[in-house]
């Protein structure tokens, strides 16, 4: 048993059902109790769907206790086929049903006599993998079970496309700005003369995905979702894939300069002409894209060698923290991630960039972290912006999990070389809102607010007087917490559990000293 | 679709969508000051309350998870060790007064002994534990405050009529010597009843509508002698033979079971105080009971209703559907079509005929009175069916929960989303206008933008 207030990952039926109520026309069915639907509200609020999310329950209920579903799971699938002719049906466990441990693809294997729609259980265990583990999961078993299906029936075409072409895998509900991405995705493809054969899962068909063979490559914009598909795809067809996120400038360069190999080694094969995209990525990096601009001006040599700290998942942490260090100039105190499953990965590729690397899904371990550091800014999730207003430190929200403001409606992708001004947008921001409170803070602005600790947990064992709180006000914000910590590092050690004045003015003659 | 002369009760399968009743700790968290709430359950639990609860979750919130783990399911842990080890780093960091020990589908299914260690720990930790039994494998959302209450009304001490009166006499006797002056202003003073009527009223609201329902019951001389639950948990009202209880909420059927059979008191079954119709009828209810006449409650009625003329002005003869989620819904129906509007279907998750008797017999005199069709009474929906239904009645309004509101809206049928009315304060005579506020908010906007004839903007069927 654990005590936990909040979780960065949710639990693995919601990945199952992103994946699921990502492509057109497939259903999902949860095995589950009453109020256990919770999806459909977060899909139609959040992403603000006009449609109704396709997704049902199949209720766990009393009944269900005692007897067992019988045939009400199977009468669930049969009426959902009968009414909306879905192409696919996933039966979808939570973490009740896992625990009942009803044959469930009994279940499937029942309902499938009679259904039309093709019915599938998705492979998942609760109590092992997280959303996005789950999402990752079930991507690979449907676009499996269609690939199958198609090779039985003889439908299934290996032939490439006679133009270079790509798949684009990963991208889908309720994902962090997936969708501006996806169309960014899309345009740098088309600025390379590439065809998008398929995006899956967002808008994507079943009966499209007998084609997925057919790219020449495969695009995995996000570790966290699309991986096991493409390794599956690799295996099974010889597919390569490219895993580079392109966020950012010099990832956006090694991401083309990738699919420049892939083309090539193609090319040569049909001995057609090689592609050179060096002078593309030359003018999009120095003329298209503000950024690489953006980081010469004298506006970013203020930033430079400030404290940040990264937090949030393995992709979004990892590409923020790169540009951050090696386009911003930046100094990336700690970089973390809640992506426990994917620590090697993250640590390989930011363990040069920074001081301190922390994998946690805690957040209160991030949030202690980021007390002590006290960084001019974070870039981080939801949670990181809220301890940030905590402690009066800028926060730009780099990663899910997010609230309803960060599905905007203006187009705002992360990846491509759109999304490296709008990273660079969002990191000046932050800064520049913290500087304007120091610069308040330093000419007399309007502190009136009382500092209280700034840890989450706390040991409280230290008294501040009323004058020395006062006193410890009039010390400008951007060094007030530093000072106050120093005191009260200085106050243990000299077992002193009162801070007056003067203990403050004797911390400080030590300081010194 | 015919109209109906008499209330129709059906049941459909119970497909549809509402909050999971864990959800009650979002509001009694805040209502019991000193309080903790633990929820015994998984992430799913976890995900549904940080997400359904938004930014409360980012104050410091008097509420946590214990998520439970493989080990756990497995029992290859130990419950009352783990429990233990939880509660006491709660009372370490938070010293409540109380741990509410929320019990979840997963502790259903594994059958927990929540009820068993509770008390084990309680003595181990010198903090009460209450345990109720939320889950979605029972209830519906609202229905979870019911079984808090429910568990928390076994904490209440016990009346004892023979102290209560001394208690009161020696109040009594200051009373008259200090404050003749405002009794003999007093229009009627009930004396007699008002020493016999011990009046507790069960129902978690905000404090301040709990005290405006006070000072209406004042008014009448009927003084509520307390409320459960109370703002603070150490002061639970005293409970017993002799002790009169009223609810405020429909969805309290436990608590009202509990309060009967387990402690003896009298339950007054009424109309619930929600629309001055309402309000009215819960306060002459009381009164008939202690024997008073109510006094200046048709005038303050009429009063209300004139100050509700401009919104009565938009919602007359507009029709409305309740998909159904919090059992609200029967009580709001029945202000709503005494304010002129036509409702085809009530939906709703679980309907005691019985607790709710004087509020269906309301609906029904509101309904002849109006001169309206009876709205079918839909138990345990199917939100499938409905929205077919939906289809064809083209209601002017429906009332329905977020995971249907967008879709709606898209298909240019105005709506509300229900969970706001158990949030907003809604009871007693001055929040009427709150409810007609909420009511007529899609509609006022859907005026403005009808115009721009962008209705529709779904490219799906009108079906699901």
């Amino acid at each position: 048993m654990k005590l936990a207030y909040w979780m960065y990952a949710g639990p693995a039926h919601i990945g199952t059902l992103r994946i699921a109520s990502s492509f057109r026309n497939v259903h999902a069915i949860m095995h589950a109790p009453l109020g256990d639907d919770y999806f459909n509200v977060m899909r139609s609020m959040l992403e603000r769907e006009r449609d109704f999310t396709p997704v049902t329950a199949s209720i766990v209920d009393r009944h269900v206790l005692a007897r067992g579903s019988q045939e009400k799971v199977i009468n669930n699938i049969n009426r959902k086929d009968e009414e909306q002719r879905p192409d696919l049906i996933v039966l979808t466990p939570t973490c009740t049903s896992s625990i009942l441990q009803e044959d469930l693809q009994n279940f499937v294997d029942r309902a499938s006599i009679h259904s039309v729609s093709d019915v599938i259980l998705a492979d998942v265990n609760h109590y092992r993998v997280n959303e996005l583990q789950a999402a990752d999961r079930t991507l690979e078993q449907i676009v499996r079970h269609c690939l199958d299906k198609a090779r039985k029936q003889n439908r299934l075409d290996c032939s490439i496309t006679d133009k270079p072409s790509a798949n684009i895998i990963g991208t889908s509900t309720l994902g962090f700005h997936n969708q501006h991405d996806c169309r960014e995705l899309k345009r740098l493809l088309q600025d390379l003369g590439i065809v998008v054969n398929q995006v899956v899962p967002e808008g994507g068909s079943l009966k499209d995905l007998k084609d997925l063979p057919r790219a020449w490559f495969n695009i995995i914009p996000y570790r966290e979702i699309g991986l096991m598909t493409a390794i599956l795809l690799e295996e099974e067809f010889g597919m390569p894939y490219i895993s580079t996120t392109p966020m950012g400038i010099l990832d956006t360069a090694d991401f083309i300069g990738q699919i420049e190999e892939h083309i090539n080694a193609w090319n040569f094969l049909l001995s057609k002409g090689s592609v050179h995209y060096k002078p593309y990525i030359e003018n999009q990096t120095k003329f298209v894209s503000q950024a690489a601009w953006f980081s010469r001006s004298i506006d970013c040599q203020n930033l430079a060698g400030k404290e940040a700290v990264v937090f949030g998942d393995a992709t979004h942490a990892a590409s923020i923290t790169k540009i951050l260090v090696k386009e911003m100039g930046i100094h990336v105190s700690c970089s973390g991630t809640y992506c426990k499953h994917d620590m090697k990965w993250f640590s390989e590729q930011v363990g040069s960039l920074c001081n301190e690397i922390l994998i946690t899904e805690d957040h209160t371990e991030v949030g202690d972290t980021i007390a002590c550091i006290e960084p001019f800014a974070i870039f981080g999730t939801q949670m990181e912006r809220h301890i940030g207003k905590r402690l009066d430190i800028p926060c730009g929200v780099i990663s899910s999990p997010v609230h309803i403001q960060n599905f905007p409606l203006g187009y705002r992708p992360f990846l491509g070389y759109e999304g490296t001004n709008q990273i660079a947008d969002l990191v000046y921001n932050s800064f520049t809102l913290g500087m304007e409170d120091h610069l308040l803070d330093v000419f007399g602005g309007h502190d009136t607010k009382e500092v209280i600790t700034k840890l989450l947990s706390t040991d409280t064992d230290l008294d501040w007087t009323s004058e020395s709180q006062l006193e410890l006000n009039k010390i400008p914000g951007f060094v007030r917490g530093r000072i106050k910590r120093n005191t009260e590092i200085f106050a243990r050690q000299n077992n002193i559990t009162k801070i007056t004045v003067d203990v403050m003015y004797a911390a400080k003659e030590k300081l010194s000293d | 679709m015919k109209t109906l002369e008499t209330l129709t009760f059906e049941c459909e399968t119970g497909n549809y969508h509402t909050f999971c009743p864990i959800s009650c700790v979002a509001w009694l968290y805040q209502k019991i000051e000193d309080s903790f709430f633990l929820v015994v359950g998984t992430k799913t639990c976890g995900y549904f309350l940080q997400n359904a609860l938004g930014v409360t979750i980012f104050a410091e919130p008097r509420y946590a998870m214990a998520e439970l783990e493989e080990g756990d399911i497995s029992a290859q842990l130990n419950d009352q060790e783990e429990l233990g080890r939880i509660c006491r780093q709660i009372k370490r960091d938070r010293d409540p007064s109380v741990i509410i020990w929320i019990g979840t589908c997963t502790t259903e299914i594994i059958k927990m002994d929540l009820e068993g260690i509770g008390p084990k720990l309680e003595k181990e930790l010198g903090i009460p534990i209450i345990v109720a039994r939320a889950n979605g494998l029972d209830y519906a959302f609202t229905q979870g405050e019911d079984t808090v209450l429910a568990a928390m009304t076994h904490r209440c001490p016990e009346y004892n009529a023979q102290r209560y009166k001394q208690n009161q006499n020696s109040i009594e006797d200051i009373d008259e010597s200090n404050i003749t002056l405002v009794k003999s202003t007093r229009s009627l003073p009930n004396k007699q009843e008002q020493n016999n009527c011990i009046l507790v009223l069960f129902g978690s609201l905000p404090s301040t509508v709990a005290s405006q329902l006070n000072s209406e019951l004042e008014r009448q001389s009927i003084r509520v002698s307390g409320w459960l639950p109370s703002q603070r948990y150490i002061e639970l009202p005293s409970l017993g033979k002799g002790v009169y209880v009223c609810g405020v909420n429909p969805f309290l059927s436990r608590t009202a079971t509990t309060l009967m059979r387990r402690r003896k008191c009298q339950l007054i079954g009424a109309p619930f105080p929600i629309g001055p119709d309402g309000t009215r009828a819960w306060i002459e209810k009381i009164c008939s009971v202690f024997n008073i006449e109510p006094y200046g409650l048709e005038e303050r009625e009429n009063k209300i209703w004139k100050g509700l003329k401009d919104y009565l002005g938009i919602v007359t003869g507009r029709s409305i559907f309740f998909m159904g989620d919090n059992l609200l819904e029967i009580s709001i129906a029945r202000f709503l079509i005494r304010c002129g509007m036509i409702v085809y279907e009530i939906g709703i998750p679980y309907l005691d005929k019985r607790y709710q008797a004087a509020e269906l017999s309301l609906l029904r005199d509101t309904c002849i009175r109006m001169n309206t069709p009876m709205p079918r009474i839909v138990e345990k929906p199917d939100n499938y069916n409905q929205m077919q239904r939906m289809h064809e009645l083209r209601p002017d309004l429906a009332i329905t929960g977020m995971a249907h509101a967008n879709p709606l809206e898209a298909r240019g049928i105005d709506t509300k989303w229900s969970v706001e009315f158990t949030f907003a304060q809604i009871h007693g005579f001055i929040n009427a206008k709150d409810v007609l506020e909420l009511v007529t908010r899609p509609l006022r906007r859907n005026t403005d933008l009808g115009r721009l004839g962008w209705n529709n903007l779904s490219k799906q069927a009108l079906t699901i």
